[in-house]
């Protein structure tokens, strides 16, 4: 075999199931990749011991003809969920010791199919970000670069570690999570298949909490097959998470290649923003003509309340992040500031040299948007235009199947280029945001580069529970993209 | 309004008007917290019961106790009141150590049960009644320990996300002993449903009393709320303290500022503990974590028919027997007297005889004993058949309490007792004649004095009694006595 980091986690399971390759060799080939890519800062943690036990054991189950469907297979697990006995920090000074003594149901899913933990990776502080660059534990470096530069490039945020380390050969597949676009965005900034299952779909037990009622588990992956696969292995209703809702979890693989004929893909006007790079706009068309040529039917929609989405999200958001981070005071767990006086001066300081500027400002915002005063005005409001924004979705879904539109405003930026303007940062959400507000499975594929080689990918929405029918959209916009760029491996030589 | 002057408070500007509410934590009594499956067992050690859910620990979540929930629902139609079928979990956020979340979950637009009432029964057999607004559940925090170190406070989590339901009334006491039988009668009605044990000494039961006070027929003044007051005692005399207070201030032209006040159970007094502008700013929202509680008719309907029989229903049943009011609000208070009571006419007690012997003497050595009817020493059934020798003219009353001494001292039936120990009534005419006669013949200057004033002859039937060890029928002794006397019957 050549290089093993390069396989599908389609032809990696092949592969080990037909003993053509040991999880041992397998999970070994990733843990030197990991060693060699370091430069990229995509793991927190590596857990390369514990890596080399499991595989042994997966090797032994394999040996007894006693597979699992994801036996043997190397994964990097985003350090959001948290991992028994793993330290598990968020990307945040405050739990930059917590070792948690209990294992996040999703990855618990991943154990129990088999799957190899390879380490924890970077992210924005308590995911509250769209470049990796909040992360107390510093940005993790995209593996792409423009071509003729060497500048540094953001791999998206906040799964910008799992989306660099699926990227770059860093791991099989990633667990990531979704709060505003956290698993699309970066996905499509680093050419890899990001999926955020319908909200209720994957169990947030074991999740450090961002933003309760948008948060969902997912996978970033480098083909939409294996998207598929880890989704199953992933989702589930679980009695610990009262929002998991128990509905059947069908084989996304078994229905991927049936195609998008008779299929009505909408279009929705509202999408195509002013200022948007041309070339989005380009690949999007294009697209469609793909679509189309497969026998599927275009349908134009309107989403008229999309122009609210940010602004929605950015209060609901920060308002739970406010109360769900309200437990990180300094007395329980994670980081206490030394020689405070009283107890007040505690939580101050704690929080104050727990948290980054990014968790800050959001923490402000919540607080202020739930104020006595300001509640109505803003939490209430914004409430109100979400009803509004998940009633536009179940009104288009009477006229079409699948919504497909960009996963982002542009490609992957500088490190250091938005960092200064919160604002430009956020825009990064503004296709992706309405999905988590009305609680919808939304796909990211990779379908295209600019003309500077940097990936862009595109967007599918399905309605609530039908990630099946995204899958196979996405399945056909992946053959048709024929999307085979990788990014050079520039770390190796560095 | 009839006991009008006796609820007013003399200021020297007039009387004024007390107003009291109460906002009453009842623990739900359920072996596993709200949210969580720890154990909510009195008097463990120290964080023993403690889940990670109770710690807030990172990405933890609450799962609704479907137990608690029935409980929930039992008190509320305990209470007859409306059962919501859609209720709303809400953030209630502060920080404090022993808040370990940064948050409480409460309920507070859209609590599980809305408006109902409890009938309190006042001194002279009237009732009122008091408007219930509201009944939420909502978790308890833990406990912080300043006693412990010199300079360190620790933190308890073990009563940490316990389920409470926090029991809100109307405004509609209008005295300390109304506040105070509203307690009583809240505690009986939730023992009786089982739904909280009602032990203030445990915490099991605490009230918020909010007092304001006006000039009679004036609008509501401004209100203090007192926190966290344990006992019915206490929730009196803080009300008593507090209303001659602030009466005092507005009558040196002062004005009550709504604040939250302490009550020091060593004084007897409140002082203040914070202001309303130092209040906190809760930011109640929706819990994210967990969905609207949706519950379905039918089964509230289901928990409706399982309902026992509640202490205003079996007071009047009691009534019903020929108890008087009084006797029967006695033995409703406390769901085990009344227990006691219903055992006893099992056994075949008259009820009248049976509610008088348990109310003039049994509880009587109870309470003197320091025993409460579940442990006291004399069965139901033996009590009971006290009660039917003296029916059956077979013992005396007087006798009947030598054998309630004996059985408590000693044990045994009180049939067999009798019969052994020769305390059965003598009601053979002969022989109380002869002993009328012995008396008559040594206390010639009794007889002349019982002739010339009749009431006299009681003194005859003492003495005849005495002479018979109290084993005469003291009716015979009586009639023999004025035929004796020559006395009119």
């Amino acid at each position: 075999m050549s290089d093993p980091t390069e396989l599908t986690l389609a032809e990696a399971r092949d592969a080990v199931a037909a003993k053509k390759i040991s999880s041992r060799e397998l999970t070994s080939a990733f843990l030197k990749a990991m060693e060699a890519a370091r430069p990229l800062n995509a793991y927190i943690t590596e857990t390369p011991d514990r890596a080399l036990e499991m595989a042994a054991a997966s090797d032994e189950r394999i040996a007894k003809g006693q597979s699992r469907p994801l036996e043997g297979l190397p994964l990097a697990i985003k350090d959001l969920f948290c991992t028994k006995g793993v330290r598990t920090t968020a990307g945040s000074h405050i739990l930059h010791n917590f070792v948690p003594p209990y294992e996040s149901t999703v990855s618990q899913n991943l154990w129990n199919a088999g799957a190899v933990m390879l380490g924890k990776t970077n992210l924005d502080e308590f995911a509250m970000g769209s470049s990796n660059e909040t992360s107390f534990f510093g940005p993790v470096i995209s593996p792409w670069r423009s071509k003729n530069s060497n500048a540094k490039l953001v791999p998206g945020g906040s799964s910008g570690g799992s989306a660099a380390a699926t990227s770059a050969g860093m791991c099989l597949a990633s667990t990531a999570t979704d709060t505003g676009g956290s698993i699309r965005q970066p996905a499509a900034l680093t050419g890899t298949v990001g999926l955020k299952p319908t909200y209720g779909r994957c169990s947030r037990w074991g999740i450090v909490a961002f933003a309760s009622s948008l948060d969902q588990a997912g996978p970033i992956t480098r083909t939409v097959r294996d998207a598929a696969i880890m989704l199953k292995a992933m989702a589930g209703v679980d009695p610990k998470d009262s929002t998991s809702v128990d509905t059947a979890v069908p084989d996304y693989e078994a229905g991927l290649e049936t195609g998008v004929k008779g299929l009505r893909i909408g279009i929705p006007s509202e999408y195509r923003v002013d200022g948007a790079p041309l070339e989005i706009d380009d690949l999007w068309t294009r697209a469609v003509g793909w679509l189309k040529s497969q026998g599927a039917e275009i349908v134009d929609i309107s989403l008229p309340h999309t122009k609210y989405a940010l602004a929605t999200y950015y209060i609901v958001a920060p308002a739970e992040a406010s109360s769900n981070l309200a437990r990180y005071d300094g007395v329980r767990y994670g980081h206490r500031a030394a020689g405070t006086e009283d107890l007040i001066d505690l939580y101050e300081k704690s929080r104050a040299e727990g948290f980054g500027a990014e968790v800050r400002r959001r923490i402000l915002i919540g607080t202020y948007v739930l104020s006595a005063g300001y509640y109505d005005a803003y939490y209430l409001r914004a409430q109100k235009v979400r009803a509004l924004i998940a009633r536009d979705f179940s009104r288009a879904f009477q006229a079409c199947d699948v919504l497909l539109t960009p996963a982002t405003p542009g490609p992957a930026f500088g490190v250091g280029d938005k960092t200064a303007d919160p604002v430009a940062m956020y825009l990064n959400d503004v296709f992706t945001v309405t999905v988590n507000l009305a609680g919808l499975p939304g796909l990211s594929v990779p379908a295209g580069l600019t003309a500077a080689g940097l990936p862009l990918g595109l967007q599918l929405i399905g309605k609530a529970f039908d990630e099946a029918t995204v899958l196979r959209a996405g399945r056909a916009i992946e053959l048709a993209a024929n999307f085979s760029a990788k990014p050079t491996a520039w770390w190796r030589a560095a | 309004m009839n006991s009008t002057d006796s609820r007013y408070i003399q200021g020297s500007t007039g009387p004024w008007e007390i107003v009291i509410g109460l906002e009453v934590h009842c623990q739900v009594l359920s072996k596993a917290k709200l949210f969580s499956g720890a154990s909510t067992e009195f008097g463990a050690d120290p964080n023993a019961q403690v889940s990670f859910i109770d710690a807030a620990m990172p990405g933890m979540l609450p799962v609704i106790n479907k137990f608690c929930v029935e409980q929930a629902v039992r008190t509320g139609l305990g209470l007859k009141a409306q059962i919501n079928l859609i209720s709303v979990f809400d953030r209630k956020n502060y920080f404090y150590p022993d808040l370990p979340a940064g948050y409480q979950i409460s309920q507070y637009k859209s609590p599980i049960v809305g408006e109902g009432e409890v009938l309190i029964d006042l001194p002279g057999g009237e009732t009122a009644r008091i408007g219930i607004e509201r009944l939420h559940l909502e978790q308890d925090a833990g406990k912080s320990l300043h006693d412990q170190h010199p300079d360190h406070s620790y933190v308890d989590l073990n009563r940490s996300g316990i389920a409470l339901m926090e029991i809100v009334s109307r405004p509609d006491m209008r005295s300390s002993e109304e506040a105070a039988a509203y307690l009583k009668k809240l505690r009986a009605i939730v023992r009786y449903l089982g739904t909280c044990d009602g032990n203030m000494d445990e915490g099991s039961m605490r009230a918020d009393v909010n007092v304001s006070v006006r000039k009679p027929g004036a609008p509501l003044g401004t209100r203090c709320e007192i926190k966290n007051v344990n006992s019915v005692r206490f929730v009196a005399q803080a009300i008593e303290f507090e209303a001659r207070r602030q009466v005092d201030v507005l009558e040196s032209g002062g004005a009550i500022k709504q604040e939250t006040r302490l009550f020091d159970s060593r004084t007897g007094e409140t002082r203040s503990m914070r202001s309303k502008e130092e209040a906190h700013d809760y930011r109640y929202f929706p819990d994210p974590d967990l969905l609207p509680l949706v519950l379905e008719q039918a089964w509230v309907d289901r928990i409706a028919t399982s309902l026992p029989e509640l202490p205003d229903e079996k007071k009047s049943r009691f009534v019903a027997m020929g108890l008087s009011a009084y006797d029967a609000l006695v033995l409703v208070a406390e769901k085990e007297a009344a227990d006691y009571f219903e055992a006893m006419l099992k056994e075949g007690a008259e009820p009248k005889a049976a509610a008088n012997w348990l109310n003039n003497e049994y509880f009587g050595r109870l309470n003197k004993s320091g025993l409460s009817i579940v442990n006291g020493p004399v069965p139901a059934a033996s009590n009971a058949t006290i009660v039917n020798m003296v029916g059956e003219n077979i013992i005396s009353g007087k006798i009947a309490k030598d054998v309630l001494d004996i059985v408590w001292a000693e044990g045994g039936e009180p049939r067999s007792l009798v019969e052994s120990r020769g305390l059965k009534q003598v009601t053979d005419a002969s022989a109380i004649e002869r002993a009328v006669d012995n008396v008559i013949a040594a206390n010639p200057d009794k007889v002349a004095a019982a002739k010339a004033k009749p009431q006299l002859a009681g003194w005859f039937v003492g003495q005849v009694m005495k002479a018979t060890g109290g084993k005469a029928n003291p009716t015979v002794v009586n009639a023999i006595v004025k035929n004796r006397l020559g006395l009119p019957e």
